[in-house]
């Protein structure tokens, strides 16, 4: 469990990145963290590995104050799978999955062979343990990404709009293949993205952010759909048109699903 | 050709001289450049003023300087220590730049997972920022090699042995033979010496021959640096 209270950030030019926030992040969930530019998603997630340092109130993880813990330490001790892959280019694929491990201590031939499995896990073929980053497709170097993430087993799993940067096809495979190694794994995952879409397919608690890192609203993503909390959630989540804003026709004697169009999406099972 | 055939015993021993003078330069500007440039980038306000400094040291002429180091030293004028330290100057005049435009090319999304993953500051920037900025660093050191393989020439007027002995004696004594061999063997040091460096390059960073974009980001740093000295 991840706890915020009252965390605020302030940047040196003056911005509050995020302001009084109070926020858990429950254990072996998926919790995404969603919003526009200048929501302050980022920061908030990158307070949890101190990449950023807050600037007042306190951050526990399982109930230890984690300015207690030396941040080097903190940030091997939690996964991080950024946008863009963040690869380092002068590592092959193996290596760069064995990185963590290595810096922890494992001796390179195990934490190579534990990279070869964890490559099976996010379905990499082990052909492309040699490559380096650079002769990969973007999708499989996303893959390369959160394979990283999982190598030194974290509990926590922090995911910088890791889906933002590859094609739509690749993304929904991505996706899929998340909720597989997460139903596998049961990490305590924080997800970042400005793609509702991808924040209700992903996310078992979904945070809506404001500017200013204030939580428009939290809940799981049927809560969210059917009670927007106010006109700017409805307006972001899209509640009032497109394909959300779904209805029931009676067709042939059959329930069928169409949305703002009048196009049908899909039957009512009895 | 007869002159070259009689005197092969000389042109090695002088070429060996060369050598032994340009080599201590170039691995010695690299390794004082590595802080300077690391300080140029880190911080934004001493960048102009290190990199201006770096680049007027460069404007220094050779010859005054070979005359003056000796007093500043407190070394005999025959030393070859004076034309190592003047040269040395030199390379780190060119490669200062280098160095912070190297670091500076490195990927901050890099730098950033660098962190993330738990590289403390030294450990991040000797295993990842450091390689990374690799093939930039060769391309400022293979044109600091050939600078300094050339001035090296220059140590001869001032009594230190080298090839410039060749250039000096065969202009006084009008023997052209001896001139050209003079210009030809410093061009094979200079051609060996690149060779060298780029077959290094091969071998330390074997990544950038698959990394289309480090080429690209190295030769335009190279122009830079090249033109970058020409104008300051």
């Amino acid at each position: 469990m991840i706890e915020f209270r009252t965390v605020t950030k302030q940047f040196p030019d003056g911005t509050v990145a995020v302001d009084a926030l109070d926020l858990v992040i429950p254990a072996r969930q998926t919790t995404v963290l969603v919003g526009s530019s200048g929501s302050g998603k980022t920061t908030i997630l990158r307070m949890i590995n101190r990449m950023v340092d807050k600037t007042s109130g306190d951050i526990e993880i399982d109930g230890e104050d984690i300015y207690s813990l030396n941040p080097v330490k903190l940030r091997r001790s939690i996964g991080y799978v950024m946008q863009n892959s963040g690869l380092l280019p002068h590592r092959k694929v193996v290596d760069n999955v064995a990185t963590v491990p290595m810096l922890n201590g494992v001796k390179k031939a195990d934490a190579r062979e534990a990279a070869l499995t964890l490559l099976d896990t996010v379905g990499l073929d082990r052909q492309l343990a040699e490559r380096y980053p650079s002769q990969l497709s973007g999708g499989q170097q996303q893959r390369v990404g959160v394979a990283r993430g999982l190598a030194a087993d974290p509990n926590i799993l922090l995911m910088d709009e890791p889906f933002g940067a590859v094609d739509p096809i690749v993304r929904a495979e991505l996706q899929q293949e998340l909720v597989r190694i997460q139903r596998e794994l049961g990490k305590t995952i924080v997800f970042v993205t400005h793609d509702i879409d991808e924040a209700f397919l992903l996310g078992d608690q979904v945070v809506l952010l404001e500017k200013g890192g204030r939580i428009a609203q939290a809940g799981t993503p049927a809560d969210i759909l059917s009670k927007p909390a106010s006109d700017f959630v409805a307006t972001f989540i899209g509640a009032d048109r497109g394909r959300r804003a779904l209805r029931v026709e009676v067709v042939n004697g059959r329930s069928v699903v169409v949305d703002e169009d009048g196009r049908p999406t899909g039957v009512l099972q009895s | 050709m007869n002159w070259v055939v009689n005197n092969l015993g000389l042109i090695w021993s002088l070429t060996l001289d060369h050598i032994a003078l340009a080599v201590p330069p170039i691995i010695l500007g690299f390794l004082i450049s590595i802080p300077i440039g690391w300080v140029a980038n880190r911080y934004h306000a001493s960048r102009g003023v290190l990199l201006t400094i770096s680049g007027l040291l460069y404007t220094v002429p050779s010859l005054p300087l070979f005359i003056a180091l000796p007093a500043i030293l407190g070394t005999g004028i025959l030393d070859p220590v004076n034309v190592v330290v003047g040269l040395t100057i030199y390379a780190v005049a060119l490669m200062v730049r280098s160095v912070a435009d190297a670091l500076a090319a490195v990927d901050s999304g890099v730098r950033q997972a660098a962190t993330a993953m738990g590289y403390s500051g030294w450990q991040g920037f000797w295993q990842v920022e450091f390689p990374l900025a690799g093939p930039v660093l060769l391309a400022g050191l293979r044109v600091v090699s050939v600078s300094t393989v050339s001035l090296v020439s220059i140590g001869s007027v001032i009594g230190v042995s080298s090839l410039g002995y060749l250039f000096l004696n065969g202009l006084q004594r009008n023997i052209v033979a001896e001139v050209i061999s003079g210009i030809v063997a410093t061009l094979v040091i200079a051609i060996v010496f690149d060779l060298i460096l780029v077959a290094v390059g091969r071998i330390l960073l074997p990544w950038a021959k698959a990394d289309p974009s480090a080429r690209q980001t190295r030769r335009r740093t190279a122009e830079r640096a090249l033109t970058g000295t020409v104008t300051s």
